[in-house]
C-alpha cells in the first residue's frame, strides 16, 4: 500500500487549486533550474535508474527511449511531443493530471525536452477534452509570465517554447506516428517503421513521443532520488502508477498506487470492492480495452504490474481496470469493444480495415447466439490473421480482446448456440414450399 | 457514429469573424515557418464553433489560408469524427457507448435522449437539440457520462443516471444554468464517491515539500548509481 507522502500527484481529484501559487506550495517547480544544472546526461541516466517504464501502455523504458534521440543537435531541431490523446477505453487519468496537477506536467516537458535537447514541445491532446484544454493552456500562459517557460525556462538559461495543440476525435491518434501525421495536418494514419521517430519524427526532426504520465512523474523522481521511485513495485515495474478503475465496482475511482499491488487489493480498498462482493466477480480487463479480460480465478490473485500480467497472457497497458461481475453479458461487452475499433480503424491496411468490421458482426451474432460453434474457431483464426499484419498495433489490440473472451469464456458462447433454438420453432417446411 | 458525407446543403461563403481572423493568425505562429498545415485541425474546430458544423465553402477558406490543396482539407474534415459535416443542434449530445460506460449503464441514456430528442443524428423540430452515440471520452471512472457541446463550451456531464440527464436536458432547454461534470452529490471529480481513500495527509499541503532541496539525490559524481 502506497502512503499519501509517497504519492506524486497530490492533486489527483482536483480537491485543492490547480494553479502556480498552490501547485508551488505542493512541490512544483522546486528547484527545477539546479536539477537541469546537472545536465542532462544525468536527467536520463537517473530515468533509466528509476526503473520508469511508459505509462502510455506499451510499458516501453522511458529512459532508454530518451537516450536514442541523437547526443548533438545537427541540422534539424529536436522535438518532444506529449501523447494526451488519452482514449483507450477506460482510461482516464491523464486528463486529471492536465486539469488538476498541469504544473508537475508542464515541468516535467521542460526537464524532458532539456534532456533531449529539445527547444520546443507540442502537447497533443484529445479535441474532446476542451475543458482540460483551456486549463492547461490557462497553465502554460501562468508559466511564461512566471519565466518558467520561455527564454531562459526558470532560470535555467535553456530556452523553451510549450505548445498545445489538439485533435479531433480520432483513437488512433494515441499511436506516435499517427500522431505525428495529425499534428502535421494530415489524416492520422500511422506510419511505418523503420524510421523511428527518434531518426526523423514531427517534420522530419528527431522527436520523441512520450505519455502524459510518464513526462509528469520525472521531476518528482529527480527530486526524490531514482531510489526512491525504485523502491516502489517487483523489480523491472517499478514506481508508482495512476490506475482507473470502472465498470463493476462500487466506487469507481482514478487512484495512484504502488506498482505490483494485488488486483484484489486494489479494488477492496479504493474502490469499495466488486459489486455484490468479490465472488460476484465475472471478470476484469486490467489494462484498458486492448488486453485480453480475465476470468475470476486469475483475478483472485493477480499482482498489477506488466510483468505479472503478460504471465497470464494479459498486460497492464494504461492500467484501467475495467471490472465486470456475474450479471454481465461478457459477449456483448467484447462485441462493443469490438465495434470500438471497428470504428476506430484508420482504414490504412486491409486485415484490420476489413477485420475489425467482421469481428464485430460476428460477435453480434454470437451475442444472441445466432452461430455455429465451428465459427468460434473460425473467429479465433481471424483474429491471429489480424493481428502482427498492420503497420501500427491497432490490429492487435482489436485482436486480443476477442482471443481472451474465446481463451476464457468460449463456453458460454457456445451455451449461447447451444439454446438459441430452444423456443424457436425448426425451419418452417411449409412455409417455404 | 457521426455521418461522414458532406450535407447536400451548403452556403453560398464563409468568412472569418474579426476575432476568429486574429486568433487563427495567432496560431500559425506556434509552427515553424512552412508547417502551416499542422494549423488545420484547430482551424476547422475553430470554424465548427464559429458556425455549428463545418462547411465545404469554410474547407476551402482554409484550404487557400494555409496554403493546401483543398482536397488535403476536405480529406481531414472527413476522417476526423468530431467535425460535423451537416448542422447539429445548438445543444449536440453525445452520449459515450463504449464498454466502460455500458456496463454503467449508457443504454438507459441513449433511451433517454431517443425519448427527449428523438431519432439518433437528427436535429429536433425547434433545432435546439441533437444527439449522437459516441466512442469513449474518456471519463470511465465517471460512467456513464456524455458530452454537451455548445457554441460557447463543450462540457462533459458524469455519474449520470436517464432521470438525471432527463432532468438535466429539460433545464438546458429552458436556458437554465447546469453544473458540469461530475452529477453525483458525494463526488468531486473521479475520487471514490464518500470519503477518500488517499491524499487525505494534511502535510502534503501544508508548504513542506517547497522547501528549498537540501541536496539533491545522486547529484554527487562519486555516488555509485542505485
Amino acid at each position: 500500500m502506497l502512503e499519501d507522502k509517497d504519492r506524486i500527484f497530490t492533486n489527483l481529484y482536483g480537491l485543492q487549486d490547480w494553479r502556480l501559487d498552490a501547485a508551488k506550495q505542493r512541490g512544483a517547480w522546486n528547484g527545477t533550474a539546479d536539477l537541469m544544472a546537472l545536465g542532462g546526461e544525468w536527467i536520463i541516466q537517473q530515468i533509466k535508474d528509476s526503473g520508469l517504464r511508459g505509462r502510455g501502455g506499451a510499458g516501453f523504458p522511458t529512459g532508454l527511449k530518451w537516450s536514442f534521440m541523437p547526443k548533438e543537435v545537427k541540422d534539424r531541431p529536436h522535438y518532444l511531443v506529449v501523447n494526451a490523446d488519452e482514449s483507450e477505453p477506460g482510461t482516464c487519468k491523464d486528463r486529471e493530471i492536465m486539469r488538476h496537477d498541469p504544473h508537475l506536467f508542464i515541468e516535467g516537458c521542460l526537464i524532458a525536452s532539456f534532456a533531449m535537447k529539445a527547444h520546443a514541445c507540442y502537447i497533443y491532446i484529445r479535441g474532446e477534452y476542451v475543458d482540460e484544454r483551456n486549463n492547461l493552456q490557462a497553465a502554460i500562459d501562468e508559466a511564461y509570465a512566471a519565466g518558467l517557460l520561455g527564454k531562459n525556462a526558470a532560470g535555467s538559461g535553456w530556452d523553451f517554447d510549450l505548445y498545445v495543440h489538439h485533435g479531433a476525435g480520432a483513437y488512433i491518434c494515441g499511436e506516435e506516428t499517427a500522431l505525428l501525421e495529425s499534428l502535421e495536418g494530415k489524416k492520422g494514419q500511422p506510419r511505418l517503421k523503420p524510421p523511428f521517430p527518434a531518426g526523423a519524427g514531427l517534420y522530419g526532426c528527431p522527436t520523441t513521443v512520450n505519455n502524459v504520465e510518464s513526462i509528469a512523474v520525472c521531476p518528482t523522481i529527480l527530486r526524490r532520488g531514482a531510489g526512491w521511485f525504485r523502491k516502489f513495485g517487483r523489480e523491472n515495474n517499478h514506481g508508482t502508477k495512476i490506475f482507473s478503475i470502472s465498470g463493476h465496482v462500487n466506487r469507481p475511482c482514478n487512484v495512484e498506487e504502488a506498482m505490483s499491488i494485488p488486483l484484489k487489493q486494489l479494488i477492496d480498498t479504493h474502490c469499495g470492492g466488486v459489486k455484490g462482493g468479490w465472488d460476484n466477480l465475472k471478470a476484469v480487463i486490467p489494462g484498458g480495452s486492448s488486453v485480453p479480460c480475465l476470468p475470476k480465478d486469475i483475478c483472485d490473485d493477480v499482482l498489477m504490474d506488466f510483468d505479472a500480467l503478460r504471465e497470464h497472457k494479459s498486460g497492464l497497458g494504461t492500467a484501467a481496470v475495467i471490472v465486470m461481475d456475474k450479471s454481465t453479458d461478457i459477449v456483448r461487452a467484447i462485441a462493443r469493444i469490438s465495434y470500438f475499433y471497428k470504428h476506430e480503424s484508420c482504414g490504412q491496411c486491409t486485415p484490420c480495415r476489413e477485420g475489425t468490421g467482421w469481428m464485430w458482426r460476428v460477435l453480434e451474432r454470437m451475442a444472441v447466439g445466432q452461430s455455429t460453434t465451428e465459427e468460434i474457431d473460425k473467429l479465433l483464426e481471424v483474429s491471429t490473421q489480424i493481428e502482427g499484419h498492420t503497420i501500427c498495433a491497432l490490429g492487435d489490440a482489436a485482436a486480443w480482446p476477442v482471443q481472451g473472451l474465446i481463451r476464457h469464456f468460449r463456453h458460454e458462447i457456445e451455451e449461447r448456440i447451444n439454446t438459441y433454438r430452444n423456443d424457436r420453432p425448426h425451419v418452417a417446411v411449409a412455409a417455404a414450399e | 457514429m457521426a455521418s461522414r458525407r458532406p450535407a447536400k446543403d451548403q452556403p453560398a461563403s464563409f468568412d472569418w469573424t474579426p476575432e476568429n481572423k486574429a486568433w487563427c493568425d495567432a496560431q500559425m505562429k506556434k509552427y515553424p515557418e512552412g508547417r502551416q498545415a499542422s494549423c488545420v485541425i484547430p482551424f476547422l474546430w475553430r470554424g465548427q464553433k464559429q458556425e455549428g458544423w463545418c462547411s465545404i465553402p469554410m474547407m476551402e477558406v482554409i484550404a487557400r489560408q494555409l496554403d493546401m490543396p483543398y482536397i488535403r482539407v476536405y480529406e481531414v474534415a472527413t476522417f476526423y469524427t468530431m467535425f460535423n459535416l451537416a448542422p447539429a443542434g445548438d445543444f449536440f449530445v453525445q452520449v459515450c457507448g463504449t464498454t466502460p460506460c455500458m456496463l454503467r449503464g449508457s443504454d438507459g441514456l441513449r433511451e433517454t435522449c431517443k425519448k427527449m430528442i428523438g431519432e439518433e443524428g437528427h436535429v429536433s423540430a425547434d433545432g435546439k437539440f441533437s444527439w449522437l452515440e459516441v466512442e469513449c471520452l474518456g471519463a470511465c471512472a465517471n460512467a456513464p457520462m456524455v458530452q454537451i457541446s455548445t457554441k460557447e463550451g463543450d462540457h462533459y456531464y458524469e455519474d449520470l443516471t436517464p432521470e438525471i440527464l432527463e432532468d438535466l436536458l429539460a433545464k438546458l432547454a429552458r436556458g437554465e444554468k447546469v453544473k458540469i461534470g461530475t452529477q453525483h452529490p458525494n463526488r468531486h471529480s473521479s475520487d471514490p464517491e464518500g470519503d477518500n481513500t488517499s491524499l487525505t495527509d494534511p502535510s502534503l499541503y501544508d508548504g513542506s515539500r517547497a522547501q528549498p532541496l537540501k541536496e539533491i539525490p545522486n547529484s554527487q559524481p562519486k555516488e555509485p548509481a542505485e
